[in-house]
């Protein structure tokens, strides 16, 4: 199935060869999204962002990808001044939207909305992350920035940590490496642990996964640490959110005893998890993680609405 | 000769071999209220049963069920089979059968799906797994295998063609 005019709802509507391909070509337009090189091959396309809840790096970072390529946006940044605030439905937006652009961001506190988006607009829609649901852009974000340090995701070792729970992402993200098989490391609080059924569908799929609560113990040969952040909500007892979130805080100490290329990332925006000491070590990458969202999401706007990647001129 | 517990009817319909103790979740689902006046309904509650040990059994008369409700009924009990009769004849025997999406039968659990927020849009489920039955909302994508509590009421109460 091709790209072009294809939704992107779920990571899970995309197969390990169109990862791939969207990654290789998020490769390609890295030059272009850090400026040194030019492309319009989005000229004359109008890209709008409904976002009906707040978030700052998503949205910059698609208009950055869509005027980069020579695009332009129109954008909901604010609901509360929008007719979203007068009672309109999603729906009504969204077929209002899809009328005035080429293509559809979506970002909604409601899990869900952006499939019901993309069944009301007749212009593709990307999800752009649907409160507690999925967030595929994200994902392949995640993955672009382990495959630009490791050329390859087979065979790493990745530790997960913090909130695996809630966090619907960590889910999405799990699932995306199963396909690529690297080994999964658990690091959660007790209450937080990954949900049984991804658990089991993890084991299904013939990754080797384990579970480890010292910190130290699950980096030392790992490749990658992905930390979430412990939401304070998550907890009832402020006492009990204190002392878990205390207990998994990145301590610098540890990476004196990783390997040479492991990497930290976080999908920002970060709390305590991260202390700034570690933000200038070569492990960190959660910042490098941040950029590749541009070129990511340049590739699949190239993808969806023109079917290609640009092969970038200089400029 | 056997021992008739409910009386056989002219016309109608046979809801047969319900799981043991949901026959009242099957009139829940059928929606009294719809029902004209000549439908009298009979229900037996734990008869003997050779194939399942113990089962329930509903029986109609002059009402025709509705695909949504037969949905609905093969949701809660997969093990009900359907008969309709003519002139105390079966005219037609046949278990219920689910079709691999379900629209508008459920309310989807989660209280954040965008399916619950008041969107001109129906609830729809897609089975993942036939044994045991389980569900997986196309919106929220959440898994659901407790149905009873989550039937919207248009599954059963008066849409539908029921009466």
């Amino acid at each position: 199935m091709g790209f072009l005019g294809r939704d992107i709802i779920s990571i899970g509507d995309l197969s390990r060869s169109e990862i791939d391909e969207v990654l290789r070509s998020a490769r390609r337009l890295i030059p272009v999204a850090e400026g040194s090189r030019r492309s319009d091959v989005l000229r004359g396309q109008l890209l709008a962002l409904g976002f009906f809840e707040p978030s700052t790096r998503t949205r910059l970072s698609f208009e950055t990808a869509m005027l980069r390529l020579g695009g332009q946006v129109i954008t909901i940044a604010d609901p509360l001044s929008s007719s979203v605030a007068k009672g309109e439905t999603l729906s009504d937006t969204v077929r209002m939207l899809s009328s005035y652009a080429d293509a559809l961001v979506i970002r909604h506190p409601n899990e869900g909305a952006s499939r019901l988006a993309a069944q009301v607009s007749d212009k593709p829609v990307i999800n752009a992350g649907d409160g507690a649901g999925q967030h595929p852009t994200q994902t392949l974000l995640d993955l672009a920035t382990m495959q630009e340090r490791f050329e390859t995701l087979h065979g790493l070792k990745v530790v997960l940590m913090g909130d695996l729970r809630y966090g619907r992402t960590v889910h999405s993200l799990a699932r995306a490496l199963a396909l690529f098989g690297t080994e999964l490391v658990l690091a959660s609080p007790p209450t937080l642990r990954m949900p049984e059924s991804v658990r089991r569908e993890l084991d299904q799929s013939g990754i080797r996964v384990t579970e480890e609560s010292e910190l130290g113990r699950a980096v030392r040969d790992a490749d990658v640490l992905y930390v979430t952040r412990i939401q304070k909500e998550r907890f009832g007892d402020l006492a009990e959110y204190a002392r878990v979130s205390a207990s998994y805080r990145l301590d610098p100490s540890l990476l004196g005893q990783v390997k040479p290329k492991f990497i930290v990332m976080h999908p920002l925006p970060r709390v305590a998890e991260i202390p700034p000491e570690v933000d200038s070590s070569p492990h960190a990458a959660y910042f490098r993680q941040a950029f590749l969202a541009v070129p990511v999401r340049m590739a699949l706007l190239s993808l969806i609405l023109t079917g290609k990647v640009p092969v970038p001129g200089r400029g | 000769m056997r021992d008739l517990k409910v009386s056989p009817i002219r016309n109608g319909t046979v809801i047969d071999h319900i799981r043991n103790g949901l026959a009242l979740e099957v009139l829940r689902i059928l929606g009294v209220e719809g029902l004209g006046k000549d439908s009298t309904i009979s229900v037996a509650v734990h008869v003997r049963s050779q194939r399942m040990g113990w089962k329930d059994i509903v029986k109609v008369e002059n009402m025709e069920l509705s695909p949504q409700k037969a949905n609905a009924i093969a949701l809660i009990s997969p093990s009900a089979t359907i008969s309709i009769i003519q002139d105390y004849k079966v005219r037609e025997k046949r278990p219920v059968d689910l079709p691999d999406r379900l629209v508008g039968l459920l309310r989807c659990p989660n209280p954040n799906c965008i399916t619950n927020q008041g969107e001109p849009v129906e609830s729809e489920f897609e089975v993942i797994r036939r044994k045991p039955l389980a569900l997986k909302c196309l919106y929220c994508e959440r898994d659901l295998e407790d149905f009873i509590p989550h039937l919207a009421p248009g599954a059963s109460g008066t849409r539908g063609n029921g009466g």
